[in-house]
């Protein structure tokens, strides 16, 4: 048999009094009545498992059309040879990219400048961004007027950073060197011995980026509750016992989350080797000292016109970035469970 | 005009890097399926749209648009300036490849028009009987395909003198007069000889601005550095290896052992770190820029009359039109007028770029032409005849380009204290690499 159902829209015939069925119809599945209703849990039960995707998704379907296309295109174009004179896709060619890049020593050299790099970088910064917090954290005259100055470095542009930087880490004529001489040492070439290189460009890293993530970690410091302190202090803990016994393990979550944004960042440094490169390719200096793996992927695919090979180089950094994120991810669930039993 | 980075632009360079630097980080990598081929569609000119060009360093164009754009009402011009070339080339070719964003009139750097020429489907083709035999023929002939397709408009030549700080060679008994200097440095023996003996004298001073400079000048007189006649790749050639060995080989007692274009460089303008330097006409105003106008107390610069080894162009630049511009005629109007002999002159007169026109070379005023800042040296007169002993033009092949910055990556690294055998191996393999 078939029952006429009411159109979904026909609200008022679905909420008319006089339309209510007998109650004793328990059984009646099938009238009227009650499909509606089990139509609009059913809705509603739809509305609760999917609203939420939904409301979400602009996030996905942004990531999808800016981050995912674009890697899943790289790792098609990485199987591919280029066309230099007319910028197109050539022949297909495998894992011939993949096996340039791997065996390139310039790319071995910049991976291992790349971490080099980001060593002197993050780990210092990490370090130094929580002392500065701390001190942040405490009772100053003028407070927001120092918080404001920890995250001035952060405003002004990369490209003003190494302006400033330039003239500082000159090999002749930079500041450092001249005062070096002043006092009677011998210059340091910033831009030739690749450890020094690496460590003018950590230096301007940790410029900028230290003060921003002290005010992050300054934010989750001040999320801590003072009673813990309170108690801490009646306890006897002086002001450096407080800060290990409480600061810090009350901040994890937070140090967590720097040192793997930090990572990634680190990892991917391109604008302040390229601009701190004085020579006219700027490839990381002329022996590449200082190249990392990103700039090598640019001078890859924008300089010497190897798309291909500069797409395997990519997901080769790509592959890279997700393992040390992983072990990263694995390293911190290891202490935290550690520190919880 | 290769390269003209100055003092007062350095901001603007790292802008345009950081500019450059930011597109390939957001850069996703979309093919184009564009047939390369197919030209656009012309259109007219909008009203509130404008004809849009890029240069680089210093073309000296600011004045000349202004007076093009007073009498056009309908084609307003549009400058973008980057301030180094090699900056400007990168974002050329990520924007070939995306297949779009380039202005309608493109400034190219003298060594990258061959690469141009390889692949002239993206390129309008600017012959007409107008502009026919306007220019020096060595110009007009690297802009020209098998076909004939003219590409570019050359904008101007580079012969090239040597620049000199007469000063510092009274300092160390050497005659200051241009004609004795002159004559003191017809061959590159008697060139490092000479500046053998100035080093001895001034210990402080390198003889010269950088070895790339020097290394530049010579393969200028190569007849075929990189490549051969069919394109096929050849470094290893004893002629490049001549220059190479020559130059790294004089590193440690002439050079500045600074990176050209650096900040080093820059700055020895001021702080006496070189006499001489290898001059095309456009390098003028970068010593003017560098060492400061009016110049130091006691810094005098002077052009000597001549090149070591005969003649030699160093630089000169097009303006192409891309097939992608809708306003390729406009485009082509503009470029005959603003590269026609008289805009040419307006701008070796206020900038130092020389005319690469054949009429404006016989120019009376230019003959007569005099730099104040050089020590009242007859400009005109010098570089005309410096023109006419360009005697050698080197082959430009698609790639000579891409392995001149290679090369002097390998004569910088030796600047650095490499070995000169190993930063040698490491040329021939990033040139292989290239391939």
């Amino acid at each position: 048999m078939t029952n006429p159902t009411a159109p979904a829209g026909d609200v008022a015939t679905a909420t008319s009094p006089a339309d209510r069925p007998p109650e004793q119809d328990s059984a009646g599945e099938g009238s009227p009545r009650n499909r509606r209703l089990v139509r609009r849990q059913r809705r509603s039960r739809w509305d609760v498992k999917l609203s939420p995707y939904l409301y979400v998704s602009p996030f996905f379907v942004l990531f999808a059309i800016v981050g995912l296309y674009p890697l899943l295109y790289t790792g098609y174009l990485s199987l591919f040879d280029w066309n230099r004179a007319y910028y197109v896709r050539g022949d297909f060619v495998g894992l011939d990219n993949y096996s340039f890049v791997l065996t390139d020593p310039v790319f071995r050299k910049s991976l291992v400048n790349t971490f080099s790099i980001f060593l002197m970088s993050s780990v210092p910064q990490v370090v130094l961004a929580v002392a500065v917090a701390a001190l942040l954290d405490t009772r100053l005259r003028g407070r927001t007027f120092w918080r404001m100055s920890v995250l001035l470095p952060f405003v002004v542009a990369p490209t003003a950073a190494v302006l400033i930087f330039g003239s500082l880490f000159a090999d002749r004529y930079g500041m450092i060197n001249q005062l070096l001489g002043e006092i009677g040492l011998e210059p340091i070439r910033w831009h030739v011995d690749r450890w020094w290189s690496h460590f003018a460009i950590a230096g301007m890293v940790n410029w900028r980026w230290t003060g921003y993530n002290a005010l992050i970690f300054l934010a989750a410091m001040q999320a801590v509750p003072r009673d813990l302190y309170e108690a801490a202090s009646l306890d006897g803990a002086g002001r450096i016992r407080q800060f290990f016994a409480v600061t810090l393990p009350m901040i994890r979550p937070t140090m967590i989350f720097v040192i793997i944004t930090s990572t990634i960042g680190g990892l991917q440094i391109f604008t302040e080797p390229r601009l701190f490169d004085d020579t006219p390719n700027r490839e990381g200096g002329p022996d590449h000292q200082y190249m990392t793996s990103t700039l090598y992927i640019y001078v890859k695919g924008i300089e010497d016109q190897f798309y291909g090979r500069a797409s395997a180089a990519a997901w080769i950094l790509f592959l890279i970035i997700v393992g040390i994120a992983l072990l990263n991810f694995g390293v911190t669930r290891f202490l935290t469970r550690r520190s919880v039993s | 005009m290769h390269h003209t980075t100055a003092g007062p632009r350095r901001s603007t360079r790292l802008i345009a890097s950081a500019a450059v630097a930011s597109l390939v980080l957001t850069m996703s990598a979309c093919g184009s399926s564009d047939d390369p081929t197919k030209s656009a569609e012309q259109e007219k000119l909008g009203k509130g749209e404008a004809l849009t060009i890029t240069t680089f360093g210093e073309f000296g164009y600011d004045a000349l648009i202004e007076e093009w754009n007073a009498d056009h009402p309908d084609i307003q011009v549009q400058q973008t300036k980057v301030s180094l070339w090699d900056d400007w080339k990168n974002e050329l070719n990520t924007n070939l490849q995306a297949g779009s964003g380039l202005p309608d009139v493109v400034a190219i750097e003298g060594d990258f028009m061959p690469a141009l020429v390889a692949a002239p489907d993206r390129w309008v083709d600017l012959s007409s009987d107008e502009v026919e035999g306007r220019w020096l023929d060595f110009k007009e002939k690297a802009a020209t395909t098998a076909d004939g397709a003219l590409l570019g408009y050359a904008t101007d030549a580079g012969p090239e003198a040597i620049c000199y700080r007469a000063d510092l060679f009274a300092k160390a008994g050497l005659p200051t007069d241009r004609a004795e200097v002159a004559a003191l440095m017809t061959t590159w023996d008697d060139y490092f000889a000479l500046g053998e003996k100035f080093v001895k004298a001034v210990p402080d001073t390198a003889w010269y601005d950088a070895s790339g400079s020097i290394a530049q000048a010579m393969l200028n007189q190569v007849a075929f550095p990189f490549e051969q006649s069919d394109n096929t790749v050849d470094v290893e050639n004893d002629e490049l290896r001549g220059v190479y060995d020559t130059v790294t080989g004089y590193t440690p007692t002439l050079s500045t052992k600074a990176a050209q274009w650096g900040d080093d460089w820059s700055a020895g303008f001021k702080n006496d770190g070189f006499a001489t330097i290898p001059c095309p006409g456009w390098m003028r105003s970068n010593i003017k820029d560098n060492t400061g106008d009016p110049a130091p107390k006691g810094v005098r610069w002077d052009i000597a009359d001549v090149f070591p080894g005969g003649g030699g162009n160093w630089g000169g630049s097009y303006l192409a039109v891309p097939k992608s511009s809708t306003h390729q005629d406009e485009a082509q109007e503009f470029i005959t007028w603003i590269t026609a002999p008289e805009q040419q002159l307006k701008i070796f007169a206020s900038l130092g770029n020389f005319p690469s026109q054949v009429a404006a070379l016989e120019d009376a005023e230019l003959l007569k032409a005099k730099d104040p800042y050089f020590n009242d040296a007859p400009a005109g007169e010098i570089f005309s005849n410096r023109a006419a002993a360009i005697d050698v033009q080197p082959y430009h092949g698609p790639l000579y380009s891409d392995i001149l910055g290679k090369f002097q990556d390998a004569i910088n690294r030796v600047d650095q204290g490499t070995d000169p055998k190993e930063s040698w191996d490491t040329f021939l393999s990033d040139v292989a690499a290239l391939q």
